[in-house]
């Protein structure tokens, strides 16, 4: 089966393209470009692009997808309905299932999950401890055997330093990256929100700053001694980025990732104890915002993933402190960036292609993916970046509802999702706004 | 009586105007001779039910909000609930939904998470009184404090008043700060480095003064607020030992030298003798501590009529606005909030 991508924008950074091409797609595979004047190919079907943006799929490398487990809250199959919904072809599953994902046996239960599902590509990733109880090492080389592309305690990060150099001198041996959440408990214990002047005005127990880089000078610290691959999750705080800018200088194995809810809201957000805006790491004040906005400007910044974390109605209509932590993303997160991001000026879309694909692609080695070079999946994202929309959290594809963006409008999004050369999402204003681009583009 | 006062619930101080205050004074101002009487009851609030939804142990203010509701003829109800088993039993929300359905006009609640009363105010018909949430605010303490003070000083701008303790953990140090300093009061605040941040001094526009000897905070004060120090903090870490929090935080005779000389001293209660305050401050001429408690009704009654009686804002009998909540503090909206906020402060007036 053919498809031709046709009179679309082509962004893939990992060659370096920047272009008005077709894109021909045979057997999953891309063929390569062709001029947009060029004839049809034989026996193909044709996808109008014109007026989009053309880019290898988007991945976001960190997800709760909640099965096995917690099914009421998502499962793999309505977890990966959201992520193509979203623009993602690839979603990295965290590993906080109940049972945690620790052992091969549950590793080849989400795999299996996924292709039952068969719309996203979901790649889990392991406990870098056992239950993630921070003391004793998981069985990682079974885990890889089966399938995991990473490792980590997300949520429950190892918290003492000795094991934690331990788990990525284990990890180094078998090239997985090890993803922590970096927050130290004693610091942050009992904290249910950014500490600062909202944490003082709403009387709630604060997590400082300090909480995140502590962890995050430590790991860096431990990839020096080690060697090991780094990636630091959902960083928030100004002195966390500033850790691995330093590192980054020193030529360290360390790498990083951000939330769109990060750069979006502050902590003032909280004022209405409005347990959807209940997250962690929590939401920072503006200052740490700024930050994020410069590393993700500077190239400190990897990527951007969603933290997609589902929880139930019931669990989130809870007192504040009583709530748990997390908030949905897989749905708003391009909408986040291209709006607030690519709309306003603070990143260029090939930036944005970098930070949603070709650097997820590369801190993960997912080696045929994140590129749009000859051979590569056929995965796409096709992004509107004029479409405007709104997000309406009771048609979501996820089974939970715990976003602070519910009603939000944005400009730009995605429009199409393609993975392994199959259109598996349609935007449902696709076809009625692209009379609207061709009158535009002519 | 009512003019034009527009409150459906009292869930705290920080979001009143200095109008608002003032006629919930006035008003309790009005309430507290109803206590002198021989017959202490009013038929304002006849036919009227209030519940009281305690979720946190409470002496002082539970009692006082049902004499409150008693004198104005209200049928009041009391609830304790523990909350050794919040995890195990109804949510907070159910409980509320189930009382609604009761139909009460009014249900006043103290829970130890902050913002509980905001969260029944978002899905419940009646008037919701916050009688205290977790550190976040005790506005009835802060505005029986405020009558105090008006009733021994006349006035309440251009005050020093001095708060001592554990500002961390204090809602009522939160609300009496909104509070005074909306009314033109100074305030200063002192007490042990772990319960003192120094981020209070930017807590309201006007500023705070922190200060870490609890003499220099004292010194020139019109008024002295000590609070309750709590047990539990020392296991918590936040000071080693209830004898060391004595000697170099506890109000002792010695610290009013340093004072206004007709310097008042207050404290909402209950006091550990000996520690925070000595015997001799607290049973001795300046100490108001009684009076506080005497204007508690008068407070709580006005309190009560205004938002569940007569005096009720035309919104208070409407469904509340249970809707999509906007939230704010968005970054790249930053600036529309101001002028969002600018809207409401212009509306208040």
């Amino acid at each position: 089966m053919r498809l031709l991508i046709q009179n679309g924008y082509i962004i893939d950074p990992s060659q370096g393209t920047n272009t008005g091409k077709n894109l021909l797609i045979e057997d999953g595979r891309v063929v390569g470009l062709s001029s947009h004047g060029d004839g049809l190919p034989e026996g193909c079907e044709v996808f109008d692009a014109t007026g989009l943006v053309v880019a290898p799929g988007f991945i976001d490398m960190h997800v709760h997808l909640r099965e096995p487990g917690h099914e009421y809250r998502e499962t793999i199959a309505s977890g990966a309905a959201a992520a193509v919904a979203g623009g993602f072809t690839t979603v990295c599953a965290m590993p906080n299932t109940n049972p945690v994902n620790d052992h091969a046996a549950v590793t080849r239960f989400v795999i299996e999950q996924a292709e039952r599902a068969g719309l996203a590509n979901v790649f889990p990733i392991g406990a870098i401890t056992k239950n993630s109880d921070g003391t004793e090492l998981a069985e990682m080389g079974e885990m890889k055997d089966a399938g995991i592309i990473a490792v980590s305690d997300d949520g429950r990060p190892v918290p003492s330093a000795g094991m934690m150099r331990r788990a990525m001198e284990y990890a180094r041996g078998f090239d997985l990256p090890v993803i922590d959440h970096c927050e130290d408990k004693s610091l942050a214990r009992g904290g249910v929100m950014h500490e600062g002047h909202w944490s003082l005005v709403l009387g709630m127990r604060g997590m400082p700053a300090a909480a995140e880089e502590i962890d995050a000078q430590r790991n860096c610290l431990l990839a020096e001694l080690t060697g090991a691959r780094l990636h630091l999750a959902h960083l928030s705080t100004d002195g966390a980025i500033e850790v691995v800018r330093r590192a980054k200088e020193k030529g360290l194995p360390v790498t990083c990732e951000v939330a769109p809810h990060h750069w979006t809201l502050t902590d003032e957000a909280v004022q209405d104890y409005d347990t959807n805006t209940k997250v962690s790491p929590p939401l920072r004040s503006q200052n740490h915002v700024d930050a994020i906005i410069a590393g993700l400007r500077d190239g400190t910044i990897d990527a951007i993933a969603s933290d997609h974390a589902p929880h139930h109605a019931d669990e989130k209509a809870l007192e504040y402190d009583q709530a748990p932590f997390g908030i949905v993303g897989l749905e708003t997160s391009v909408g986040l960036a291209m709006d607030r991001l690519v709309n306003e000026g603070v990143i260029s879309l090939e930036r944005l292609v970098e930070l949603c694909s070709t650097n997820p692609a590369r801190v993960l080695r997912l080696e045929d993916r994140g590129t749009l070079r000859a051979g590569a999946r056929a995965d796409l994202t096709i992004i509107d970046s004029e479409l405007t929309w709104t997000f309406d959290a009771s048609r979501s594809k996820s089974k939970s509802r715990n976003t602070p963006f519910d009603s939000y409008a944005f400009r730009g999004g995605a429009v199409a999702t393609v993975v392994g050369g199959r259109i598996v999402y349609l935007h449902p204003d696709y076809a009625k706004v692209a009379k609207q681009r061709h009158a535009f583009v002519s | 009586m009512d003019n034009g006062f527009k409150l459906k619930h009292l869930l705290g101080i920080r979001e009143l105007s200095v109008d608002q205050i003032t006629h919930l004074l006035d008003t309790a101002d009005t309430f507290r001779d109803v206590s002198k009487r021989e017959i202490k009851k009013v038929p304002a609030l006849r036919g009227r039910t209030v519940i009281n939804l305690f979720f946190e142990a409470s002496t002082r203010t539970r009692t006082s909000f049902e004499i409150a509701a008693k004198r104005l003829s209200a049928d009041a109800i009391n609830i304790s609930v523990a909350t050794s088993s919040v995890s195990k039993g109804e949510t907070l929300l159910d409980t509320a939904r189930n009382l609604e359905a009761m139909a009460p006009d009014c249900i006043v609640i103290r829970h130890s998470s902050a913002g509980a009363p905001q969260h029944l105010a978002r899905f419940c018909n009646a008037a919701i009184v916050n009688a205290g949430d977790g550190a976040h605010e005790h506005p009835t303490q802060a505005l029986l404090d405020a009558l105090t003070i008006r009733e021994h000083k006349g006035h309440i701008a251009g005050l020093k008043v001095a708060i001592i303790g554990d500002i961390l953990h204090s809602r009522v140090a939160r609300s009496n700060i909104y509070l005074l300093s909306k009314l033109g009061a100074t305030i200063s605040v002192a007490g042990p480095g772990t319960l003192v941040p120094p981020e209070f001094a930017e807590l309201i526009e006007q500023g705070v003064r922190v200060e870490r000897d609890i003499q220099d905070s004292i010194a020139d004060a019109d008024v002295v607020m000590i609070l309750r120090m709590q047990r539990e903090r020392q296991t918590e870490a936040f000071f080693p030992s209830m004898r060391e929090y004595a000697v170099h935080y506890g109000l002792h005779l010695s610290h009013l030298s340093q004072a206004a000389s007709d310097a008042i001293v207050m404290h909402p209660g209950p006091m550990n003798r000996g520690i925070e305050i000595s015997s001799e401050i607290a049973d001795g001429g300046r100490s108001l501590i009684l009076d506080q408690v005497t204007n508690g009704v008068a407070v709580r009654m006005a309190v009560l009529y205004l938002l569940a009686g007569a005096g009720k804002s035309e919104n208070g009998a409407k469904r509340g606005q249970n809707g999509k909540n906007v939230v704010r503090g968005s970054s790249a909206t930053a600036r529309e909030g101001s002028v969002n906020k600018e809207k409401r402060e212009r509306s208040k007036k």
